[in-house]
């Protein structure tokens, strides 16, 4: 308890990066993420290939090489700290894997839908933002949930190029006072408090979108 | 002026010769209902109308607009011809008011107020209006198909297709279906094209009809010469086979 109280704003620093880092990754992975699956279920081939070798570019490689990349090479010519590199790399690497999570979604919605929306007179993207992903959304829901919180423990990534989160900030303190037990329990409840209403929230979505229909 | 045209239209699935040197002239204010037994490339033949399926050869004039000129615009196409499918195809994830909505708040740019009163007028017309909160999940099969009717509508087209519209509904439910049809059948200016095994229904609703087989059009008649006197073989026995249900 001691530990905590020595170390609280260090833990809180960590504490507004690791959410700070979350948060941004999150919404540019999902942009991504979303724009990459439906390149890959366009009829033209040349958007099917580039979303393609994206995904399977990003979901292959460990997080870490592609973080190691932004950090030691992308940043010889565009400055960028640690917690950029962190962060963008986190959120490529995230993309990768709700592109395919969503394109699934987007494969599960009936194609009745589409059809039905077409005639109706929408254009493609009309049909895709309004009748399409958010059935597939909703569809892809609980597995975007685990994305989303494996993004969170990921951003730990951070600690590894001077990201300053949470991680980091639990490595300095635990060179520091060599109590390394403490300290990572202490870290480890840090990222719970952003994890489990993560959790919580998205099982309520789903209850929530299940009544709906 | 005809609204739908067919010249020597041919289209495959692979191998498969689906429809085979179709011609055939639907003029507009028309009903027309087309028949024939499964396989025969009734639905393929609406399919086209509005680009779903795509043709490999010929002409096919929708409003005036050749579909199978790369240069036209499908979704203009689309805003007149409307299409009533065989499994609704409601939107899932909308209410039923909003499945009448959405096309012409987005396609047609139609006034949000007045969008709303046209809207709630057709679900009053198809007898829906009660439900013009629910989903699509929560309504009978005959409610959705009528929801669906309700949706082109909406668009105020020229020409409604209608693939096998009442063949997915329990028996009880395709009667206020197939009332809600004719009502649009009786509007002179609508040009409709009808897939149906419905007989009676062409009986008392189509100006012409169709038969089909094989993906050629066996016989074009007045509907009184079709249920006289058919003059094709294959489309006597189908009469046959169909009317002793």
């Amino acid at each position: 308890m001691a530990l905590l109280q020595n170390n609280f704003p260090t833990f809180l620093q960590g504490f507004g990066y690791t959410l700070l880092s979350s948060i941004i990754a999150l919404i540019g992975s999902m942009i991504l993420g979303t724009g990459f699956a439906i390149m890959q279920i366009l009829p033209q081939k040349w958007a099917q290939v580039i979303g393609n070798v994206y995904v399977q570019v990003f979901r292959n490689i460990p997080l870490l090489i592609i973080t190691f990349f932004f950090f030691l090479v992308v940043s010889k010519y565009v400055k960028m700290s640690g917690f950029t590199s962190g962060t963008v790399a986190l959120m490529l690497y995230t993309s990768a894997f709700i592109a395919e999570t969503v394109r699934a979604g987007i494969l599960s919605v009936d194609g009745g839908q589409m059809e039905g929306a077409r005639a109706n007179g929408l254009s493609f993207a009309q049909a895709m933002q309004h009748i399409i992903l958010p059935q597939a959304f909703r569809i892809a829901l609980p597995s975007l949930g685990n994305q989303f919180i494996n993004l969170v423990k990921n951003s730990s990534i951070l600690a590894f190029v001077g990201g300053l989160d949470l991680m980091y900030q639990g490595n300095m303190v635990a060179a520091n006072t060599f109590d390394t037990f403490s300290t990572y329990i202490i870290v480890a409840i840090f990222y719970l408090i952003l994890t489990l209403p993560l959790s919580y929230y998205i099982q309520h979505l789903e209850h929530k979108l299940k009544r709906a229909l | 002026m005809s609204m739908i045209e067919f010249k020597n239209v041919e289209k495959y699935y692979g191998d498969f010769h689906a429809l085979k040197n179709v011609n055939l002239k639907i003029d507009e204010g028309e009903t027309v209902v087309l028949i024939g037994p499964s396989g025969s490339g009734k639905s393929t033949l609406i399919r086209t109308v509005n680009g779903l399926e795509e043709i490999e050869e010929g002409q096919l004039l929708v409003n005036g607009f050749d579909l199978h000129d790369p240069k036209t615009d499908m979704n203009r196409i689309r805003k007149n011809v409307g299409m009533v499918f065989q499994h609704f195809n409601l939107y899932d994830n909308k209410t039923t008011l909003e499945n009448v909505m959405l096309a012409p708040r987005l396609v047609l740019k139609r006034d949000e107020a007045e969008n709303k009163k046209l809207a709630m007028e057709l679900l009053e017309k198809v007898g829906l209006a009660d439900k013009a909160a629910n989903m699509p999940s929560e309504l009978s099969g005959g409610q959705k198909q009528r929801a669906a009717i309700a949706r082109s509508l909406a668009m105020q087209p020229k020409a409604l297709l209608f693939d096998e519209p009442t063949s997915a509904l329990d028996p009880e439910m395709i009667g206020d279906v197939l009332d809600v049809m004719r009502d649009i059948a009786k509007d002179s200016a609508m040009t409709m094209l009808v897939v149906t095994h419905e007989m009676s229904f062409a009986k008392a609703v189509a100006d012409r009809v169709i038969f089909m087989a094989e993906g050629q059009i066996l016989e074009d008649s007045t509907t009184k010469e079709f249920f006289e006197k058919p003059k094709e073989v294959r489309a006597q026995k189908f009469l046959s086979q169909v009317e002793h249900h």
